[in-house]
Parts: C-alpha cells; structure tokens; sequence
C-alpha cells in the first residue's frame, strides 16, 4: 500500500499565500486539477518536496473568479487556461492567458456539463 | 535591437509526429520569446468515467497513449487498489514492474530513434528502432500486444508468465545490453552528435524544479527526481538509482534517456530473479469511495492519475496530470536565447507525448 493522502481545505483567498509558502518551503507545483461536484466546482493544489504531497482545496461556483498563481509559479499558466477552457471558471491574473483558446472544443466547456447518454451525439449515430 | 518577427513551428512539422505549435519571436535567427498552443487533438477522455464502470475504464486509461499505454492502466488500477484498500499479490506487482520497465525500454529507443532522424542520422535512427523490435517482440509474447498491453486489472494481472519464458527473457536482454551499448555508445560519444547536442537548450536546475519539469528533462539538469524511488509496484524491493546528468543541455537529456535504459534492464533482471510465486489476482467486489493521487514514473516523467469515488460503479472524476503537459513550461524556458536551426532538435528532448497531454 502507498501512503495516505489528506487533502486541506482552504478559502480562495488563501490560494495565493499558500503558493508562496510552499515555494519558499521548497516545494515544487505537481498539478492544479478541477472536480465538478453536482454544482460546486473543487479545485486542488497539489504541491511536492521529497516524495510527500500537501494538497489543498477550494470550493467554487462556475461565475466565481479565482486568483492566479502563475505570478508563484510560471508554470501554472497550463493548468489554470486548462480549468477555464474546461470548466468556464475564470482565473484572474495568469501570465499567459489564452483567453479560451488553449483547448479547441466543439462544446464550449465540456466538462462543466454532463452528458447524458440521450444527448450524445456519437451514442446515437 | 533587430526588428522582431513572430514565426510558426508546428502544429504540422518534420519532427514532430503529434501537433503541437509554438510561436516563436524572433530577433535574427535568435529565439527571444515562445508561446505554445496544443488542444488541437483534446479528446476528453476523462469525462467517459461517467459513462464507464471503473473497471472497464482501465481499458480507457491504457488507450491515452499508444507509447507509455502500459504505465497508465498500472497507475489508474493502484490508484483505484489503494482507495479501496486492495493488497494485490506480490507476484502481480513483479509482473506490473517488469512491464513497465519493457515499456520505458521500448520508448526511449522509439524516442532515442526519432532523435536520430532529426539530426539526419538515419542509420542510427534505423537502428535504435531495429532493437526497440526485441522489446515489442517480447511485450507482445508475454501480454498478447505491442501496442496496448491489456493485462492490467483492479486487483492484479490477467496474465502471468512461464518460469521458462522469464528465463528466455534473461537471455534476450544479455543480449540486447551488449547491443544497446554499440548504440548509446554513437549518442554519447560520437562527435557530430556531440557537436549538434552540446550546450544547446540549456535548463537550469532551478528553472526545471520550480517550472515543473519531471522525468529525463529534469533529471538532465541534475534534479533527481523519480517515483519510482517512492517504492510502488515492486520497486520498494528492488536496488535502483535515479539516471542524473547535471549540464542541463540537449545532450544531458538524450545521456539519461541512453543510460537509463541499462537501469531498466537491471531492473527487470532483478525482478526476474525475484520474482515470488502465487496467484496473479485477486477478486475484487464493490466500488471506490474516497480520492487519492496515483503516481508512476513513466517513460516521460512523472505521471499523475487522480481518482475520486463515491461508492459507486461510476467514478466522479479521473484526471490525468501527463508529464508532457508539465514539461511545456520548460520547454518554452528552454527554447528562448536558442537558434532558429536548433529548435527541433531542442523540442524533441523533452520527449513531447501530445497523446497523453490531449488525453
């Protein structure tokens, strides 16, 4: 077995103040990752520093605004065009915002909908 | 200061065979910023968990790649293994690790070959596939595919294999060792290979922790970073050192990837050796319930599958974070200050998998 995780919520505003804490800590970014629970969308940091992960986790609706944390790490700019071309939720800040266009979708955020096996296009061909 | 122009590489160009674009602002021949854009080939393979029962979405998480296909079925079942509390028979975990390590053989000579092809080596190109064959030919003997494996189950393996052909295995990899040296020999030694690959796309060690870069691109800038240290599979009872080049260039990625490939025929040996006997499965009833963030080392880096369950046949979510997707940052670190000619060859040595990134 592998070792267990826990995963801390935190409010949005304390999104950015983490980053930084856990850069200067000395842990590097593994991965921002959007989750659509029935209205609310969870979306968690994952950081690393010799093998242990610290994960954090905020909770929004779709029309909230989030900060960005490419002004920590440069390198969030992939994760965070990613849930706004995914999911619609917007990032406020990002260094390099594709505006939408980092994901050519037919369905303008897919993965804030779900698709019922009814309305599938490709289930009812 | 020269008059800038913004050019065009991809998403359609000689090295690359998935579509992947970048702008890149020139002054001169001097790269002096890059933008990349990808999400021309985006599948949305995640969002099928809500159409597919975890355990038939094994069959989906192996098909994200056609290269590293068999790391992401192992990682999406341990990550499924673990939420449920799964202990999984010793001898499957053997098995699992001999796989992936095959599969990590196999790639980096894909890769090594198409690198060669890039700098208008044929022969060598030529060559590196011509052995990646003993690989493909022994995944396919043992599992059934080349391509994608299909072994991979919650709670084991489908297949487990002969004492005799694990010994004939042995064989072949003594084999292809003694030949694997004549090739990574040409990569690391010769000198218009050296002379293409030294000194350019330089990444610091900083820039390659702190912008994410995992696998071959970080270790070449002497970040040692491999989870395979972490123990899953049976690497927790095999001996195994990270591959750590420290220049940071082209050529330090390129030794990793020619080095590594000995690591992983040690490894394999090892695990031979190792090996215990006893079933290949196990029955598994009922659902996940809980989250957690599933990490393999496959060909390319890190690879992350994060699972969330609630009890049900469904899943409420998996997502996959792909190494190549990590190592875009850096690559766009990387390129600016190069030259114009060097491009390609400097895009190839993070090993793009535009697949798994548009999983």
């Amino acid at each position: 077995m592998m070792e267990p995780q826990t995963i801390v919520p935190i409010s949005v505003g304390e999104v950015v103040p983490k980053a930084e804490q856990a850069k200067k800590d000395g842990y590097r970014l593994v991965q921002i990752g959007c989750t659509k629970i029935e209205d609310n969308f969870e979306i968690i940091y994952v950081y690393d520093k010799d093998y242990k992960l610290i994960n954090f986790r905020i909770t929004v609706k779709q029309d909230d605004e989030i900060p960005s944390i490419s002004g920590v790490y440069w390198g969030a700019f992939v994760y965070e065009n990613e849930i706004h071309d995914l999911y619609g939720i917007h990032v406020a800040g990002i260094n390099i915002d594709f505006k939408g266009t980092f994901y050519k979708t037919t369905v303008k955020h897919p993965f804030s909908v779900t698709i019922t096996k009814e309305d599938d296009a490709c289930q009812n061909r | 200061m020269s008059k800038q122009i913004t050019i065009p590489f991809g998403p359609q160009h000689p090295v690359l065979p998935e579509p992947l674009h970048l702008d890149l602002v020139l002054e001169d021949e001097k790269v002096v910023d890059v933008v990349p854009t990808i999400g021309y080939v985006h599948r949305g393979l995640e969002k099928l968990v809500e159409k597919r029962e975890y355990t038939e979405y094994v069959y989906i998480a192996e098909r994200i790649c056609g290269i590293c296909s068999f790391i992401h079925s192992q990682t999406y079942v341990q990550g499924i293994e673990q939420i449920m509390g799964l202990e999984v028979p010793e001898r499957a975990q053997f098995l699992r690790t001999i796989w992936g390590e095959y599969s990590r053989l196999h790639s980096h000579l894909l890769w090594l070959g198409c690198f060669a092809d890039s700098m208008g080596f044929e022969s060598l190109f030529m060559n590196s596939w011509r052995l990646r064959e003993h690989i493909l030919d022994d995944l396919e003997a043992t599992t059934g595919g080349r391509v994608i494996q299909g072994v991979c189950k919650v709670g084991g393996v489908r297949k487990d294999i002969a004492p005799e052909k694990l010994d004939e295995m042995l064989k072949g990899l003594k084999g292809l060792e003694h030949e694997l040296h004549d090739l990574t020999n040409v990569f690391l030694h010769d000198s218009s290979v050296k002379n293409r690959l030294r000194g350019i796309g330089k990444l610091s060690s900083e820039d390659a922790y702190y912008l994410g870069a995992v696998g071959p691109t970080a270790r070449g800038s002497g970040i040692a970073i491999d989870i395979r240290e972490t123990g899953y599979g049976a690497f927790g009872k095999i001996n195994f050192k990270p591959v750590v080049e420290h220049d940071g260039d082209c050529y330090a990625r390129c030794a990793v990837r020619a080095n590594e490939m000995f690591g992983s025929i040690d490894i394999i040996e090892q695990c031979i050796k190792k090996i215990p006997d006893g079933p290949v499965d196990m029955k598994v009833t009922g659902a996940p319930d809980g989250e957690y963030f599933s990490r393999a080392e496959q060909p390319r880096g890190e690879v992350i599958h994060y699972i969330k369950g609630n009890g049900k046949k469904n899943l409420v979510r998996h997502r996959v974070r792909t190494p190549t997707f990590t190592n875009i940052p850096p690559l766009v670190t990387l390129l600016k200050g190069c030259e114009l000619a060097d491009v390609p060859v400097i895009v190839l040595t993070i090993d793009p998998c535009i697949g798994c990134a548009e999983r």
